[in-house]
């Protein structure tokens, strides 16, 4: 090739043309997206997560839960999301305008999680998933995080928040007079999980079906 | 002539007046940064399979390693990722495709400085960020997980080297310009731009909701297909030629190649987020660009594959070519793959599983980190003067090698495919306190295991190539004075 020019140009323009038609035009179509009310006077939605919660998703992030759960609901017929419970509407962009960090994810090695505060809204349940995946789920291959727990000896009275090891598993238990507690990191992690929801409508959440 | 018109001859000098320069001069100058490039990479590549090695394992064995945290299952593999992706092919790309570039400018270096300068940021910034990683400041950013504190750093590096190579390009020879220059100045352009948005986009000043997807899947595509694919077709189509002593088949398929190639990976990317919550014409253009992309890679295959047959015993002999042919032909099937995941109805099942991942080592692996091997084989006796000590070490690194990817392509993609329908088949659950009942884990795990397995092969196959390197770069004279070239099948009599 000898038209230098052509070259140049054109190894600029097919960059600005895609960063143009997927990026800029996406900043454009729907780049100022607000939360809103179905009626008037309603509450906005979505909100902003907020305090412990918004913590819990540093820790998400930190562990790197993404790489095995997404955060999505695809439409219905698409896919089994709906037939297996993660959601009865599709998410739709407006439900992620107020995440400083969007965590979509690409794979499912575990389920979804866009959710999970809806089907496991049980704080005890997903402190005993997260110390040993074994407990509440048999056969799982999730790594267990014991490492946001610790053990520590029993006071006065044992910790509301201890953690009720199953009987099938003795070796988990920890020795007579000690207990395992949460840290506050796995306080955080499960209020996030706890303020996964997908539990009100937006006008084009319905539309999407 | 238009102002704009003259500002690009000039960068075309046209008047003939420095003596020509000899590929040998130009090796010898360039040694220094493609020693750096090339050490660091193989480093990078043995630090990056232990973290895969560990990542693989824990997929089938969670509870090993279970409670040393920095090597937990989200940070070990996006530590393995980083350290192959910026460690290794980073640093193969910087030390094949800077000096393809070289040979083909046919001047004499300048600034060599600013490559080494480059190099050892590059290197201290991906040693940061891998540390980062593993103690938590992982950023969950597919392909960008290195904490953004790297990201100035690394862009500064990336910027150098642009320049270097743009400027080298400024200095060459008159004359004709090489396929292999085009790919080589676009992914130089491309790279660093693409790096700069992305992470700007998504850490310094993130965009609303979804639009970060877009952003990172826009960057995480085109980190294969406008950085490793140019560099590794650019590797193709400099070596094939030069091994076999007989040029291209056809320009016009290059031309055609490069510019179908530039116009429409661009736009693959978003085939990430099909179903996602994004705007649905966007996910039907990511996919007409995806099926698109059959045209380059049939123009790209026809042209290399013409200008190799016919010479199946030297494709053979030499290290090089055995490598780069196998590299070329897994191009064409990872690329002809990826234009299938793209349509809807493939990818309902195969998004969400393993056969992502085995289709992204397709990619890195069989074709871009098997041509860098391939390019490494040709340019170390070249810069070192000296050849490459053991053909059995060669033979070892290309059958484990060859082997452990296809056994690992076998077991992702067919696991995968397993994985997807019975996801989409909502009576079957992820696991089950029935042993005996049918379940998505259950049924992925053996693939799982044999995938585990097809690593201690490649691992294998890296350490007789990391053997075989520090044996020629420290190893006895004696090795200097060898005659000929390391062949791995004799010689046919009287040829």
């Amino acid at each position: 090739m000898k038209n230098l020019p052509l070259l140049f140009f054109g190894i600029f323009f097919v960059l600005a043309f895609s960063w143009t038609g997927l990026i800029l035009s996406s900043v454009i179509q729907y780049g100022d997206l607000k939360p809103i009310a179905m009626e008037e006077g309603g509450v906005p939605q979505p909100q902003a997560r907020v305090g412990v919660a918004q913590q819990g998703k540093l820790v998400y992030i930190s562990q790197g839960c993404i790489y095995c759960h997404s955060q999505q609901v695809r439409r219905k017929g698409f896919g089994a999301d709906w037939e297996r419970g993660w959601g009865n509407r599709q998410s739709v962009p407006r439900d992620y305008i107020l995440q400083e960090r969007v965590l979509l994810g690409t794979s499912r090695t575990g389920p979804d999680l866009m959710t999970i505060g809806e089907r496991q809204p049980s704080a005890d349940w997903h402190h005993q998933h997260l110390y040993n995946p074994q407990f509440t789920s048999p056969g799982s291959i999730m790594p267990p995080f014991r490492y946001l727990y610790r053990t520590q000896k029993i006071g006065d009275a044992p910790s509301p928040n201890a953690l009720k090891i199953p009987d099938t598993f003795p070796e988990e238990k920890p020795e007579p007079g000690y207990e395992i507690v949460p840290t506050e990191r796995a306080e955080q992690l499960v209020a996030y999980m706890l303020s996964l929801k997908l539990n009100y409508e937006l006008p084009e959440s319905r539309n999407a079906e | 002539m238009s102002p704009f018109l003259s500002f690009f001859n000039k960068i075309d000098p046209q008047v003939e007046t420095k003596p020509k320069v000899a590929l040998s001069e130009v090796d010898h100058e360039m040694r220094l940064p493609v020693l750096l490039f090339t050490i660091s990479g193989i480093l990078w590549l043995l630090i990056g399979t232990f973290f895969a090695i560990v990542a693989s394992f824990k997929m089938h064995s969670p509870e090993l390693l279970a409670n040393f945290e920095p090597l937990t299952f989200g940070r070990v593999r996006s530590a393995h990722l980083n350290a192959m992706t910026y460690g290794w092919a980073n640093n193969a790309v910087f030390a094949v495709g800077l000096w393809i570039m070289a040979r083909l400018c046919k001047a004499h270096i300048r600034y060599a400085s600013m490559l080494i300068i480059a190099g050892v940021f590059w290197n201290i910034g991906v040693t940061i960020g891998i540390i980062g990683i593993l103690t938590g400041g992982l950023t969950s950013v597919e392909w960008l997980e290195m904490p953004p504190q790297v990201g100035p750093l690394l862009a500064f590096s990336y910027v150098l080297i642009g320049m270097w190579g743009i400027l080298m390009f400024r200095f060459r020879e008159r004359g004709h310009v090489y396929v292999s220059q085009w790919y080589i100045l676009g992914a130089l352009f491309w790279f660093p731009w693409l790096y700069v948005v992305a992470i700007t986009m998504i850490f310094l000043e993130p965009a609303r909701g979804t639009i970060q997807a877009l952003t990172n899947w826009w960057f995480g595509h085109n980190v294969l297909g406008l950085w490793y694919t140019p560099m590794g077709l650019a590797a193709i189509y400099y070596l094939l030629p030069k091994v076999l002593g007989r040029p291209i088949y056809s320009y016009y398929l290059s031309l055609l190649g490069f510019w179908s190639l530039a116009l429409f990976y661009n736009w693959a990317g978003v085939h990430h987020l099909i179903g996602g919550p994004i705007p649905v014409w966007l996910i039907s253009a990511g996919i007409v660009a995806s099926v698109m992309m059959v045209i380059p890679v049939v123009v790209t295959a026809i042209n290399h594959h013409m200008s190799a047959v016919g010479n199946a015993r030297a494709v053979w002999q030499s290290p090089t070519l055995r490598f780069i042919v196998f590299g070329a032909m897994s191009y064409t099937l990872a690329s002809f793959f990826g234009s299938w995941m793209a349509l809807r109805s493939v990818n309902v099942v195969t998004h969400f599983t393993q056969f992502t991942i085995g289709h992204a080592h397709h990619g890195v692996y069989a074709f871009f980190t098997m041509t860098m091997f391939g390019g490494i084989y040709f340019m170390m006796p070249r810069i070192l003067e000296r050849e490459w000590p053991s053909a059995m070490l060669i033979k070892v690194h290309f059958w484990c090698a060859a082997i452990g990817i296809g056994m690992m392509l076998v077991a992702l993609h067919v696991g995968g495919w397993i994985q997807g329908m019975d996801l989409n088949n909502p009576d079957i659950p992820f696991f089950s306190p029935d042993s005996s009942a049918r379940t998505i884990l259950g049924a992925l795990k053996p693939w799982l295991f044999s995938r585990s397995i097809s690593g201690i092969l490649l691992t294998i196959a890296h350490i007789a190539f990391f053997v075989n390197f520090a044996l020629m770069l420290i190893g006895p004279r004696a090795v200097r004075y060898k005659e000929g070239p390391t062949l791995l099948a004799a010689e046919r009599k009287g040829a």
